[in-house]
């Protein structure tokens, strides 16, 4: 069942089972771990990109912050030239490619009923910020840590695992009128 | 031994960045399959009515997980040459809670807000936009959260190692887990199924 108002002439196919889904991700992740050595991640590209502007603006403020100077390395290589910004772009054209085969790249809100537009884009854009905030204290996101470190049975990935669905249950009902 | 490859220098840096817009390609391919371009599918995991994050998110791990436990049994993979992250516990738990609350109110993760830009959704352009605003705030606040952020160093510690049992044992306990959780999120859904159906009623 699908809830997109679609544009396209086609109706977007549905979507794999769950675990179907998960084996394919979890090849990908194994994958990483047998080519590279390493994960998956997402928000360490976002960090490349913001430190690489904020040095292009001010390059002394940026190189005496230590958040923006891990990322901005010895300054011998571009920052974008990473391993995960590079991932990241991927990310946009592997998700691009399954969505227009199934039909479901859809211009498009992704909200409940009960809220309007302009609000829904409001609470997507606090959402985004808030996720930084935590993805950056917790030195990864959902990819890097749960997903990642969950799979090497890291420690601090399982915990911080615990303690994102502990937040977003907590906060659930508060903003329920947005989903449901 | 023979992986993981980049480590024993089979190939150099300029290949890397090609394997990873491959990788990247698969990760975003199956993150769209799985339906998590659409905010609205990954939100319903909080309000139990669509157990898919949970369903997608373990079984990748557990995939993951038992494929490169096997593949270092036989030897293949060196498991001491794979990355981890080490574990600062306190700042990670802060940050896992913050992070779940904006997973609630924005709609998607950082690797899901690619994908449901990707596939045209706006909310996902706009959660990127306050994703970055979010990374500069905190830059630029860094100096003011720098102490906190390097407490309860633990190093790079596996559950295996924190709770002493063998790792091919906690590999299975991961697995157990997992069915449990599956089976209660079958039954869980369908539980809420029928409710929703009665309130309609």
């Amino acid at each position: 069942m699908s809830s997109s108002q679609t544009s396209d002439p086609f109706t977007p196919k549905p979507y794999w089972n769950p675990y179907l889904s998960g084996i394919g991700l979890g090849l990908v992740l194994l994958a990483a771990f047998v080519i590279m050595g390493r994960g998956l991640g997402a928000s360490g590209a976002f960090s490349s990109a913001v430190a690489f502007v904020v040095e292009k603006i001010a390059p002394s403020h940026a190189h005496s912050n230590s958040f923006y100077a891990e990322y901005l390395g010895d300054g011998s290589t571009n920052p974008l030239k990473d391993w995960l910004v590079f991932e990241v772009i991927g990310v946009f054209i592997g998700g691009f490619i399954s969505g227009k085969l199934a039909h479901r790249v859809v211009r498009s809100v992704e909200k409940g009923p009960r809220i309007s537009t302009r609000k829904r884009l409001f609470f997507a854009f606090v959402g985004g910020g808030l996720m930084a905030i935590g993805a950056k204290l917790a030195r990864g996101c959902t990819s890097g840590q749960a997903l990642t470190g969950g799979a090497l049975l890291n420690f601090g990935s399982w915990a911080f695992m615990m303690s994102v669905f502990a937040g977003g249950y907590a906060m659930a009902y508060l903003v329920r009128r947005q989903w449901t | 031994m023979n992986a993981p490859w980049y480590k024993y220098g089979l190939f150099n840096d300029e290949i890397s960045l090609v394997v990873a817009v491959l990788i990247g390609i698969g990760f975003g391919f199956f993150l769209e399959r799985a339906g998590f371009g659409s905010g609205r599918k990954l939100a319903a995991q909080f309000y139990f009515t669509d157990m898919t994050v949970l369903k997608v998110m373990f079984t990748a791990i557990v995939t993951a997980m038992v494929g490169l436990y096997y593949l270092s049994v036989i030897g293949y993979v060196d498991l001491s040459l794979v990355y981890i992250n080490p574990t600062y516990l306190l700042p990670q738990i802060v940050g896992g809670l913050i992070l779940g609350v904006g997973f609630v109110v924005g709609g998607y993760c950082p690797g899901t807000s690619c994908v449901s830009a990707a596939t045209g959704r706006y909310d996902g352009w706009v959660y990127l936009l306050g994703f970055v605003a979010g990374i500069l705030f905190f830059g630029e606040l860094f100096p003011l959260v720098e102490k906190f952020y390097v407490t309860t160093d633990m190093g790079k510690v596996t559950l295996p190692q924190l709770l002493n049992l063998p790792y091919g044992l906690m590999v299975f306990l991961v697995c157990a887990m997992a069915i449990g959780a599956f089976a209660a999120a079958e039954w869980g859904e369908k539980k809420m199924a029928a409710k929703n159906q009665g309130e309609i009623k």
